[in-house]
């Protein structure tokens, strides 16, 4: 991926926002940013008040259900919609030759395919839809329309999907794209290394599923078409369904206060989204379309998987001299980034001077990956992070101490290797080893690691591609003369306290309690532009822009205010909610006693997101350790504890901040014990995992009781005006590697396939205690 | 709807309980609430797209409806009465996002049918409430910040509800357990192992 094509901006046109004007130095001490406070939607999310887009009941609303394609890759050559027809309550069914659902569907790179194409890619593909009077009517309706399918030859394994013999998912072939990148020279890297090591490693698909199902509700009015979207960026599902529907932005307003989490997979619209709104046109009512959570599994994005071979040179003191990695992945039939970024850690995390990767993205005929919480950098952890394990243990060296050796203060994987504004690799690495007990763990597993129960160490460290935010952000904050304030942005709150932070800062620059601020978010017809939340780029993106737009209201305070003491603008200073005169500190006025703004009524302030540091890369840093208990007779492995040390810059809160370290580390532990897509390769193609039941995902019972967060706080004046880094990705980034190299450590098996689960390890462990 | 669709979609009340009675088990308490009073009573046989006349007791309030026999309770709560706090992740009796309390026992709202719920006391997390006010376990939640998107929260809420109402000090064990039915994908479980234990001490007050 090049460095400057983001993938939540990818098909996306944001509009520029104008510069910030004066720009506010960070703040020195802070009375409200970096508390520990509850959120500020907490009521509603917890009395069942808070309306998630799900939720919704309109007035003569009806229900949607969508018709999939059973078959890995099939073409329609019929669909018979009588029998569904006669069922009582259903009210409209379309289809492919229904005219008002002609509509085109713009994959990315080019590739188009219709609404309902006749050519279906991958199971799950949509074939048709239907609206009736309850839910259960038109999940009755789509079981029997009738579809008469041409079972088209198909290929669900990326190894072979390069073979000659292998069936094409589209007429170019299987190649999506060769990323390669290279600098220095790894052979003579290699020549240089005492140590040399390679090997193979791979990664399963893994499936979002966030708790929210995928769906809307649509509701036109005259021309002017309303979703309620369960999405991460209003703007962006705006800008999609418009374009399919060939619509004026203005008649497309989306709105989605509420969502039960994304994690990448509601980034954009999807194909819902349109037949909704399709469905709502038919019928002239409001429609909510909803999807199962079987069809989620399928059709609304993955983790790719990833073949990879990392090759690595060292010298006996530790210094790396080479990596060489090449990996194979697939974002499934359609272009979706199926090796976007797994090479990334390769390329910037440790210091090495020689570098090669080659990824290959292949397709198959299988659901369309999406973006998923750190694209690509888990897989890629998963390879470097016990890869450096291994060459410690060549080298009889402390893992710690070896990446200690390897700290990079420069993005060398980006173009012109550029500067960090800050790194805390080095202190979440070393704090963090201090505070989790790191070489007396090491020390007591050793010595005592002989009977049935192991107990292993393991660590990782991280950084995250992105993380830094940027423009554009516009942020409306209102300041009322009874002091109260209301804050219009258009960002979603997926989960990570995006509105308690930003009120938070409005609260640190305005004085006003958190209680008497109210939000207006996520809707494109009463919020400005926002990007989507995702890439942990929505609190350094917006908080800097909600801080110039607090502060531009203080600006016309002091104006007033100046005017009403007859003094000097550059004499005054706020103090809480009153503005004093610096020279004469008796004379003060509260803000809401200002004749002005009680005469006006309200002031309005706008702050724009301000540009990043030219040349610099903006990232956060992280390192997490845990330790393990294998048993030896059954496999089972048992998560004792975990620490998180990350450097997101400045912790805007800390209770919300810690939620998301230990959400974090949760998601990786999915990833490395329990969760991957199994296709069924033998008979039928699909796949035969697609729910919870057969898909686990971590529950209470898989979590230490022992998780600890350790933020790594750096000024990083240069980042933006609130010291801000992202959070929510890198916090899931290092948690599977570590995991395996604690296994390795307790075990001294080496789990180089996730999910590192019982099956899995019985079989080395029995044929360990075979070996003897 | 058609002969043919009725016959297909057609269930009777005792194959389902028989299908509902595996589900429940791994819901949360022991014991089957409903298979108990089915063995007692011959099973009544309704056809499938018929409405049937039912009064449901939700939080305190009887609620006279025409179902149909196969709509659970979690559609009558979210869909017909509107009481959308109570969530739906999987409609298949995987995620606790729609638990309830039936007889202060915490269930699936997806795998119980309105019909089963007649004659037993159903509380969502709306009847948490007194008023306006949260109740004691959900003041827990927001202290401890035990969610973060907020969706599966009501399930967790009532899970722990109906946790502390039969064990009013869980062991820190026994509240993992007694929330290892509610799926959380944001991964909030930490924080809300901390809400049930401040809950547990809350309410002892």
């Amino acid at each position: 991926m090049k460095n400057d094509s983001v993938y939540y901006l990818k098909d996306i046109t944001a509009p520029e926002t104008p510069e910030p004007g004066e720009n506010p130095s960070p703040w020195t001490n802070t009375t409200i940013i970096g508390k520990r406070l509850p959120r500020v939607d907490a009521y509603e999310r917890t009395s069942g008040s808070a309306l998630y887009p799900s939720d919704l009941l309109l007035p003569n609303m009806v229900y949607g259900a969508v018709l999939r394609c059973p078959h890995p890759h099939a073409r329609v050559k019929r669909v018979n919609t009588r029998p569904a027809e006669g069922i009582k309550g259903v009210l409209t069914i379309i289809t492919g030759t229904t005219p008002e659902a002609d509509v085109w569907w713009r994959n990315e790179d080019g590739y188009r395919s219709k609404l309902f194409d006749p050519h279906c890619h991958y199971e799950g593909e949509a074939v048709a839809a239907v609206a009736a009077l309850d839910p259960y009517t038109a999940q009755d309706a789509v079981k029997v329309i009738q579809v008469e399918y041409e079972v088209l030859p198909y290929i669900i394994d990326e190894e072979r999907a390069l073979d000659s013999d292998a069936p094409r998912v589209h007429p170019k072939g299987n190649l999506v794209d060769t990323e390669s990148y290279e600098r220095g020279d790894v052979d003579q890297g290699f020549a240089q290394a005492d140590v040399v090591r390679e090997r193979p490693f791979h990664t399963r698909c893994e499936i979002h599923t966030p708790m929210e199902l995928h769906g809307c509700v649509a509701e036109w009015k005259g021309d002017t078409l309303t979703l309620h979207e369960s999405t991460q960026g209003v703007y962006a599902v705006q800008a999609k369904v418009a374009e399919a529907l060939r619509l004026p932005l203005s008649r497309v307003r989306v709105s989605g206060r509420y969502m039960g989490g994304g994690f990448g997979s509601k980034l954009k619209a999807g194909k819902y989204t349109v037949i909704s709104a399709i469905l709502a046109r038919k019928t002239a009512r409001p429609v909510k379309l909803v999807l199962t959570r079987e069809e989620t599994y399928l059709a609304v994005g993955n983790r790719p998987s990833s073949h990879m071979t990392l090759k690595a040179g060292v010298k006996k003191d530790g210094t790396l001299t080479a990596l060489q990695f090449t990996c194979t992945g697939t974002g499934g039939a359609y272009p979706a980034g199926g090796v976007a970024l797994v090479d990334w850690l390769i390329r910037d995390l440790y210091t090495c001077p020689s570098v090669k990767t080659e990824c290959r993205d292949v397709f198959i005929n299988a659901g369309p990956a999406r973006p998923f919480r750190a694209p690509g950098h888990p897989q890629g952890s998963w390879a470097l992070e016990q890869m450096m394990d291994e060459l410690a243990e060549a080298l009889h060296m402390d893992p710690v101490d070896l990446r200690l050796k390897n700290i990079p203060t420069v993005s060398q994987g980006r173009t012109g290797q550029p500067a960090y504004t800050s790194t805390g690799l080095k202190e979440c690495i070393e704090s963090g080893a201090q505070s989790f007990g790191w070489k007396a763990a090491r020390q007591r597993n050793k010595s005592s690691n002989t009977g049935t129960l192991r107990r292993g160490v393991g660590m990782g460290g991280c950084v995250w591609f992105v993380g830094g935010g940027g423009p554009p952000s516009t942020i409306i904050v209102k300041l009322f003369k009874d002091g109260s304030v209301n804050l219009n942005m258009g960002a979603s709150d997926i989960g990570t306290g995006t509105k308690t932070i930003m009120a938070m800062v409005v609260a640190e620059e305005l004085g006003v309690k958190l209680k008497n601020i109210q939000i207006e978010n996520a809707d494109t017809g009463t919020t400005q532009y926002a990007t989507p939340s995702g890439g942990s780029k929505t609190v350094p993106t917006e908080s800097p822009a909600v801080r110039n737009a607090a502060i531009h209201i203080k600006q016309k305070l002091m104006e007033m205010a100046a005017e009403e003491l007859d003094c000097d603008f550059e004499d005054l200073e706020f103090e809480g909610d009153e503005i004093i005169v610096s020279s004469r500190k008796e004379q003060r006025i509260k803000i809401t006693d200002i004749p002005k703004l009680k005469k006006q009524g309200v002031i309005v302030g706008v702050g724009y997101r301000g540009p990043n540091p030219e040349n610099k890369s903006v990232n956060p840093f992280g390192a997490q350790f845990c330790e393990v208990e294998v048993n030896t007779r059954t496999g089972e492995v048992r998560i004792l504890r975990f620490l998180g040390a990350h450097d997101s810059g400045r912790v805007m809160n800390r209770l919300t901040y810690d939620n998301q370290v230990f959400g974090g580390i949760t998601m990786g532990i999915g990833f490395a014990l329990t969760e991957f897509r199994v296709l069924d390769t033998g008979q039928t193609g699909k796949m035969v995992n697609r729910n919870w039941h057969d898909y686990k995902l971590p529950t209470a019972l898989d979590v230490p009781a022992d998780m600890k967060s350790l933020p790594i706080e750096l000024d990083d004046p240069e980042a933006n005006n609130t010291g801000a880094k992202g959070l929510g990705e890198p916090v899931t980034i290092p948690t599977a590697a570590a995991i395996a190299n604690a296994i390795y450590d307790a075990t001294g098996i080496r789990i180089t396939e996730t999910p590192a689960f019982v099956p899995h390890l019985i079989t080395r462990l029995n044929d360990l205690a075979k070996e003897g | 709807m058609s002969d043919k669709d009725s016959k297909r979609g057609g269930i009777t009340r005792r194959s389902f309980i028989t299908t509902m009675g595996a589900g429940v088990a791994g819901v949360a308490a022991s014991g089957a609430l409903f298979s108990g009073t089915s063995q007692a009573k011959a099973p009544e046989i309704h056809k499938a797209g018929e409405a049937m006349r039912i009064t449901l007791t939700i939080n305190d309030h009887p609620y006279v409806l025409l179902v149909e026999p196969r709509w659970t309770l979690l559609h009558v709560l979210r869909e017909v009465i509107g009481l959308t706090g109570t969530k739906e992740g999987c409609g298949r009796g995987e995620c606790g996002a729609c638990t309830v309390l039936i007889d202060d026992i915490p269930r699936y709202a997806c795998m119980t049918l309105a019909v089963e719920a007649q004659g037993h006391a159903v509380t969502t997390v709306e009847g948490l409430m007194h008023g306006e006010d949260l109740g004691v376990v959900q003041q827990a939640f927001v202290q401890k910040d035990a969610f973060q998107c907020g969706y599966c929260t009501s399930g967790q809420i009532m899970a722990s509800e109906g946790l502390l109402r039969a064990n009013p000090l869980p062991s820190s064990e026994e509240i993992r357990r007694g929330v290892s039915g509610n799926l959380c994908r944001c991964g909030a479980y930490t924080h809300i192992f901390e809400a049930v234990e401040a809950a547990a001490e809350m309410k002892q007050k």
